[in-house]
Parts: C-alpha cells; sequence; structure tokens
C-alpha cells in the first residue's frame, strides 16, 4: 500500500524541499519506488535541488488539466532507478491546483509507487493545504528558533483538522524534523534547543539536521544532501530516513564537537 | 392570617433588584430579503462555529433592509433562525417596524449609536470566520474534553461548561468556556473562562506560561503574568473583585 508523506513547516526557507529531496532519494535508495512531487506551484525548486531541472516539460499542472500524462511528466532520477519526481509549475500560480485534480493524480501514482513525497510550499493557503490534505504521515520541518516552531504548530494544528485522515476521524502520523541545528549556538542561548522545541511541539522527534555548508553545496550542485555520505547533515538524513521506516537509531549530532588542541591552535574550523 | 400579613408588611427584604446592565448580543443584520440565501449562508456560518450559535439571543436588525419585509417573511426568517440554534429576541428598526414586531410578539429596540461599529460578528469572538477546527473532543455531561494539543490557531469553547484540556496549549491557541477552565499540560496560549460573565469560573492548569488569562472579563496579560511568582508553576486563578488572584496549587 502506498503511502503519502508530506513535508512541511508552514514558514518558508527551513528547508522543506531540502528534506524532501533527501528523504525521497534517502527511501529510493533503500529500494523503494518513490516520487517526489513538488506542490509549490509558481516557485518551482524541486528540480533544481534534484539537479533535473533541465530535462522538464511537463509539469504538475499539465497532469492535472489532462494536457499530459504520468509517464511523459515524471522524470527519472539518473543517479537512481527507483526514484522520480514530478515537478511543478514555474509559470502557472497555485489556483492551478484543485483537489480532485490532485486527488486523482495521487491515485494513479498510489498503483505504481511505495512512497509519495509531498515538497508543500510555504504558508497555509491552497497550495499547502492541497500537499497535505490527502497525506497518512506528515514530516513537519522546524528551524530551532520561535517563529518557526510557532507556525508548525499553527501547521500541526492544520493537520489534525483539516486533512483527510482528520475528516474521517483518523490521526496523521507526525513527525518532528530539525533542520539548521547549531549546538554551538544553543550552547550560547541563542537558539532553542531539541528538548525546547520537542516540549513545544510534543510530537515524536524523526531527526535533527546539524547546520553544515554541505547542504548549501548540495542545493548548488544539483546532488540531494544525502547522497553526500561524508558529511553530517547527509548522515543525519540517512538516519531520519531509517526512523521513518521505523527503525530505533539513536540521534547523532547534538553535541557541540570539542575542538581538539590543533584545532584551537590553529583556529579551524 | 392577619399575623402573616403583617408579617409580610413588615418584611423588607428586598425580593428583586432592578439594575441596569449591559449585554452582548449577536445582531443579524438584513441587508436583503432572500429567504434562500439566508438560510444557505446562515448554515456556513454555523458550520464555522457550531458552538457558538447554540441558544444564542439575537437580535434582527431591519434597518439596513432594502426590501419591504411583512410578517410572513418574517416569520420564514426567525424559523431559520431558531432550525439554527439562534434565539430571535428583538428587532431592530424604526418606528415603522412597530406592528411587525408585534405580529411576531417581538421587542422592538430603536436603532443603536454604536452603528458605526457594524457589528458583524458576536463580539465574544472577534473573529469567528476563520478559526480552525477545533481538535475533536469527547462529548460528556456540560463539559468539554480534550485530550488533543491545542494549536496555534485553534480556538475551543466549551458553551454551559467546564473546560478541560489534557494536554499542552500552544501559543496562540484560544480557550474559552462559560465555566472553569482546566489544563492538565502547560497553558502557552489564551485561557478566558466564564466568558458569560460567571465571576465564579476559575482558571487551573499545571504550567502557567499563558498570553492571556481572563475571568468574566477581567484579564491579565503575559507581561503582567510572569511577574508572578506563580509564573510556570502549577496555579489556581479565580476573581477576587475586580482582579485575578494567583494561588498555588
Amino acid at each position: 500500500m502506498a503511502k503519502i508523506i508530506v513535508v512541511t513547516s508552514g514558514k518558508g526557507g527551513v528547508g522543506k524541499t531540502t528534506t524532501s529531496a533527501a528523504i525521497g532519494t534517502g527511501l529510493a535508495l533503500r529500494g523503494f519506488k518513490t516520487v517526489i512531487v513538488d506542490f509549490d506551484v509558481g516557485l518551482r525548486n524541486l528540480d533544481l535541488i534534484m539537479g533535473c531541472e533541465r530535462r522538464v516539460v511537463y509539469d504538475f499542472v499539465n497532469l492535472i488539466n489532462g494536457d499530459s500524462n504520468l509517464n511523459q511528466t515524471l522524470i527519472k532520477d539518473k543517479r537512481s532507478d527507483m526514484l522520480f519526481i514530478l515537478p511543478a509549475s514555474q509559470t502557472r500560480d497555485k489556483d492551478a491546483l484543485t483537489p480532485e485534480g490532485v486527488e486523482r493524480v495521487l491515485n494513479e501514482l498510489k498503483e505504481t509507487f511505495d512512497y509519495i513525497v509531498c515538497d508543500s510550499p510555504a504558508g497555509i493557503e491552497k497550495g499547502a493545504h492541497l500537499a497535505m490534505y490527502f497525506a497518512d504521515e506528515a514530516v513537519v520541518v522546524t528551524n530551532p528558533e520561535v517563529s518557526s516552531v510557532r507556525d508548525s504548530d499553527r501547521m500541526l494544528g492544520l493537520l489534525s483538522s483539516k486533512s483527510r485522515r482528520a475528516e474521517n476521524g483518523e490521526k496523521i502520523k507526525e513527525h518532528l524534523l530539525l533542520t539548521r541545528y547549531n549546538p554551538e549556538r544553543v550552547e550560547n542561548g541563542e537558539m532553542l534547543s531539541v528538548s525546547d522545541v520537542e516540549d513545544i511541539l510534543s510530537i515524536p522527534l524523526l531527526g535533527v539536521i546539524p547546520e553544515s555548508q554541505a547542504v548549501l553545496k548540495a542545493s548548488n550542485q544539483g546532488v540531494p544532501v544525502i547522497m553526500d555520505d561524508k558529511s553530517d547533515a547527509g548522515q543525519a538524513y540517512a538516519d531520519a530516513v531509517e526512523r521513518l521506516l521505523g527503525k530505533d537509531m539513536p540521534h547523532r549530532f547534538l553535541e557541540l564537537q570539542k575542538k581538539g588542541l590543533l584545532q584551537r591552535l590553529f583556529g579551524g574550523r | 392570617m392577619t399575623a402573616d400579613t403583617t408579617l409580610d408588611l413588615l418584611d423588607n427584604d428586598p425580593v428583586f433588584n432592578l439594575k441596569g446592565g449591559m449585554l452582548t448580543m449577536t445582531v443579524v443584520e438584513l441587508a436583503r430579503l432572500s429567504q434562500d440565501h439566508f438560510a444557505r449562508q446562515l448554515a456556513e456560518k454555523v458550520e464555522q462555529a457550531p458552538n457558538f450559535f447554540v441558544d444564542t439571543p439575537v437580535v434582527i436588525a431591519l434597518d439596513k433592509l432594502t426590501d419591504r419585509i411583512d410578517a410572513a417573511a418574517l416569520k420564514g426568517l426567525l424559523e431559520i433562525c431558531r432550525q439554527h440554534g439562534l434565539q430571535p429576541v428583538a428587532l431592530r428598526g424604526g418606528e415603522s417596524f412597530r406592528p411587525l414586531a408585534q405580529s411576531a410578539g417581538m421587542v422592538l429596540v430603536p436603532v443603536g449609536r454604536q452603528r458605526e461599529k457594524s457589528i458583524e460578528t458576536p463580539a465574544l469572538r472577534p473573529e469567528p470566520a476563520p478559526v480552525a477546527q477545533a481538535p475533536r473532543a469527547a462529548p460528556s455531561g456540560g463539559g468539554k474534553l480534550i485530550t488533543e494539543p491545542v494549536r496555534s490557531g485553534q480556538q475551543v469553547y466549551a458553551r454551559g461548561g467546564d473546560l478541560i484540556v489534557m494536554a499542552p496549549v500552544s501559543a496562540g491557541a484560544e480557550l474559552l468556556a462559560d465555566g472553569h477552565i482546566h489544563v492538565y499540560g502547560p497553558l502557552r496560549g489564551r485561557a478566558l473562562a466564564g466568558v458569560q460573565g460567571n465571576t465564579e469560573a476559575r482558571i487551573f492548569c499545571q504550567n502557567l506560561e499563558a498570553e492571556l488569562v481572563s475571568i468574566a472579563g477581567h484579564y491579565k496579560v503575559a507581561e503582567d503574568l510572569r511577574k508572578e511568582k506563580q509564573w510556570k508553576q502549577a496555579v489556581h486563578i479565580s476573581l477576587d473583585g475586580d482582579s485575578l488572584k494567583m494561588t498555588a496549587l
């Protein structure tokens, strides 16, 4: 049975698309046939992060309007046979998405895929609502700062009241993913700690992604950061995918790395 | 018999007090006459906040109405209101509506001076329209029991009873109750007990970090609350005269 996972946050710029790309790729690398759907119509980014922007012909809106079929529209990832991308339209706006159209496309995807990862746009308007409406599970991406946490809280409220599962009296499984975590700044009191955020949102923690140069580098190269298994962020995403699949993994990268004597002497980072 | 009467005459304890009072009332201001549209639009409003409209007294304002209204049309409108739980108690409008009001057995109230306020929504809940649906509640006696976290942007109202929340209440969430409010978890949002004016209502919470607490309209905001020594503690809030009293639990 296909699972629909929405990656959402409320606030913009917290790492939804990076997370969608990483989780989608991680699932595909573990042998699940996965499609990542970009719901951010008008501000499409997923294709850039996935490095397939030059192969976009048709998009989600074309598919909804019946201008193209699934085979024409889905972009196969070059790194994995199990991974596909459904790009958003850059020239339309979110009104082009209709609930009936989205449902039809998702139902069609459900027939062939194990996981459907929906990359939600920021905000709580139509695009974000449709991205989460049909979801079975939600990954709520939050930065360790108060406005992001509050927006995520608002999003969790909507997930538990305005989704189809909620309307049918079922629950969406919620996961908290904390991104851009910097233990040094937490220690200095400039950032909320993991336990602060967990305390406010009170949902299970899927993972903590450390703030890392690797994320920016990966985005600019069009390679999902999870492919960079040398980097802390890549490893943290890999752990998060394992947890999403039900494995119990200890959380890493939460503590400040003590600088070695040489690092301290030479001020290396 | 005579003795009784004498006794009664000597008994000067008042049986009643006459008092002037202000009541907040919902006004249904009619713009035009169309029963079908009225029924549909009212149904939509009620759906957004079903709890709010149970036995709510309303005034039907006819002063803005452009169409002529007769007794039969009014009867139809009143019927629709009652179907949705509203209790029309008076008509608002000029003297010309007096016969109409009498025929419907209602009071005619003059057009108020506060017309410029243009009350479109009930005063107790300034923004009922965009309110997110409250988490599922288990029905019980007169109160309401919430077991899921109340998130930012959500509003829960226990009409005619107490509200018990067994989960965190986030900043930006709002709890309203005609009776007491109990929160078994951190209270970070707003809690308004006794919203219909019950000064005996109280608020109990395990961890006071609220943005605002209010009992019967007497409120304190976080800025003042955090000066209390019960901040972030288990606390019991009651109304003492005109001010809120915090007691450690």
